[in-house]
């Protein structure tokens, strides 16, 4: 069983709880090629999905995976609520969970608000994503496509490009490789780096060609326009000139590597349209992945509660 | 501690022989009949009784599947632990077929009940059988009972039927055990 109570981080997880999580998910993966797509084991729970940050994808999928399991859905977000009248944080998730309502998935603006939560409730919490911090399920999603096409991804190397100092994807994503026990490269403009990235056991690379040739999975992260206050590159086609990676880079490595992105794709940019739609691409098996491995996770998380 | 041996390995033997003639008996169009083992230990019951089946109707294609119920239990949340389940793996359709489920012991009857309330979510079979090795008899908490019977046992709350096979536990026989 899963080690821990709540799914807050890839840091809290062994590699025990990985390996759990990826076979539960394979079944999953099964019950979702069925012409029911469902399964009745939780219909005696209610998920409440607390936005505080825009989503679509991630709701969704999140969503898709807790009415597959038979739950009941609600779902909130923060703009039109009572949180723009000054209500705090730990007030509206206990007032939802007045309702009985008996897991929360979260995505909150403030790295650790997660952590901070589980200290003051006691229904599981799955963060889906915090800040600058982390994103476990997207990192889970992403490694399970990865051993889907690439097979055990022990030895193997990936590279994950862009935004790195913003992306919480990108964090989660290195603490996964690096308990299943891949080589992970970093690559990006200085500016998008984070200084010291490589005490966490990563290869910090300038030069994108460079940081693809020797890799067999390429992680391209989205550029966050929308966390950034200072210029950190000059124009967005700059970025895309010496960072984006487009068909031509691809046929240039001499071998097939395999493309992902966590979505939503800024084409052109970071990533181009006939790299995103190439053979090469996992990008919608990533998706499809995604709500399978949420399934696998609100599962195996249920059985936490205490029944009173 | 194994207080008596309900089946050794020849009773063992002439039993799958006798249940696999009394199903060529009641199918005569296999063609038509899906059996379906159930996890996790039902399937090596299923697959010995197929393995005579294709012997003794001489074909070698039967509609045979393996179904996981750990999702459709009705006690996901009440036991301690968490389950995780095995394979289901059912590459035809069930639709208008007369299904055979296969099960090592029958108990409670409430892992056929969750058995049926599966199968119905991958089609509507035409009917549906039960094949058991062990009806622990007058232990049902559902309304239950099985078409095709190895062995009836009476037994109470502290005992436990263990079936054991030779690929998994080495050697091929049904038992009676003490749970204390």
């Amino acid at each position: 069983m899963l080690s821990v109570k709540h799914l807050l981080g890839i840091r809290d997880l062994t590699p025990g709880d990985i390996g759990l999580i990826f076979k539960t998910a394979d079944n999953f993966k099964q019950v979702l090629q069925r012409p029911i797509k469902k399964v009745p084991s939780l219909r005696d729970t209610t998920v409440a999905n607390i936005f505080f940050e825009n989503s679509t994808r991630t709701r969704l999928s999140f969503e898709l995976a807790e009415k597959r399991l038979g739950a009941d859905v609600v779902n909130f977000s923060a703009s039109g609520s009572s949180v723009s009248k000054g209500e705090t944080l730990i007030d509206t998730v206990k007032n939802i969970l007045a309702m009985k309502v008996d897991m929360v998935v979260m995505r909150h603006a403030a790295s650790g608000a997660p952590w901070f939560l589980a200290n003051h409730i006691n229904a599981s919490i799955i963060n889906a994503g915090d800040g600058t911090n982390e994103h476990p399920t997207q990192a889970l999603l992403d490694a399970y496509s990865m051993r889907e096409r690439v097979g055990d991804l022990k030895g193997k190397h990936v590279t994950i490009v862009g935004d790195i100092m913003h992306s919480r994807v990108a964090l989660s994503n290195i603490y996964c490789l690096n308990k299943l026990g891949a080589k992970v490269t970093i690559a990006g403009p200085p500016t998008l780096i984070p200084k010291h990235i490589e005490m966490l056991g990563v290869e910090v690379q300038h030069n994108l060609k460079k940081a693809l040739e020797s890799c067999d999975i390429a992680n391209i992260l989205r550029i966050q326009l929308e966390r950034q206050n200072k210029p950190l590159f000059s124009t967005l086609r700059e970025y895309a000139l010496h960072y984006g990676v487009n068909k031509a880079m691809l046929d240039s490595l001499g071998r097939d590597i395999v493309v992902m992105h966590p979505g939503p794709i800024n084409r052109g940019v970071e990533l181009s349209s006939d790299a995103a739609d190439s053979k090469q691409s996992i990008i919608l098996d990533q998706v499809e992945n995604g709500v399978a491995v949420r399934m696998a996770v609100i599962y195996l998380l249920s059985g936490k509660r205490e029944i009173e | 501690m194994p207080l008596k041996t309900l089946l050794n390995e020849a009773q063992l033997e002439l039993t799958l022989q006798r249940l696999a003639h009394q199903l060529i008996e009641n199918h005569s169009d296999l063609a038509n009949t899906a059996f379906i083992g159930i996890q996790p230990r039902g399937v090596f019951l299923s697959d010995r009784i197929l393995e005579k089946l294709k012997k003794i109707s001489r074909r070698k294609n039967l509609n045979y599947g393996r179904l996981d119920i750990t999702f459709y239990r009705d006690d996901v949340h009440s036991s301690s632990d968490i389950q995780v389940p095995s394979h289901t793996d059912i590459t035809f359709s069930i639709e208008g077929k007369k299904v055979v489920l296969i099960d090592d012991v029958l108990y409670t009857g409430r892992t056929i009940r969750s058995a049926m309330d599966a199968l119905i979510d991958f089609g509507r079979p035409a009917s549906v059988e039960l094949l058991v090795l062990v009806d622990r008899r007058f232990s049902r908490e559902v309304p239950i009972q099985p078409d095709y019977t190895g062995a009836s046992v009476d037994t109470i709350l502290t005992q436990k039927v263990k079936v054991c096979w030779k690929e998994k536990d080495g050697i091929d026989e049904v038992i009676l055990i003490d749970k204390k």
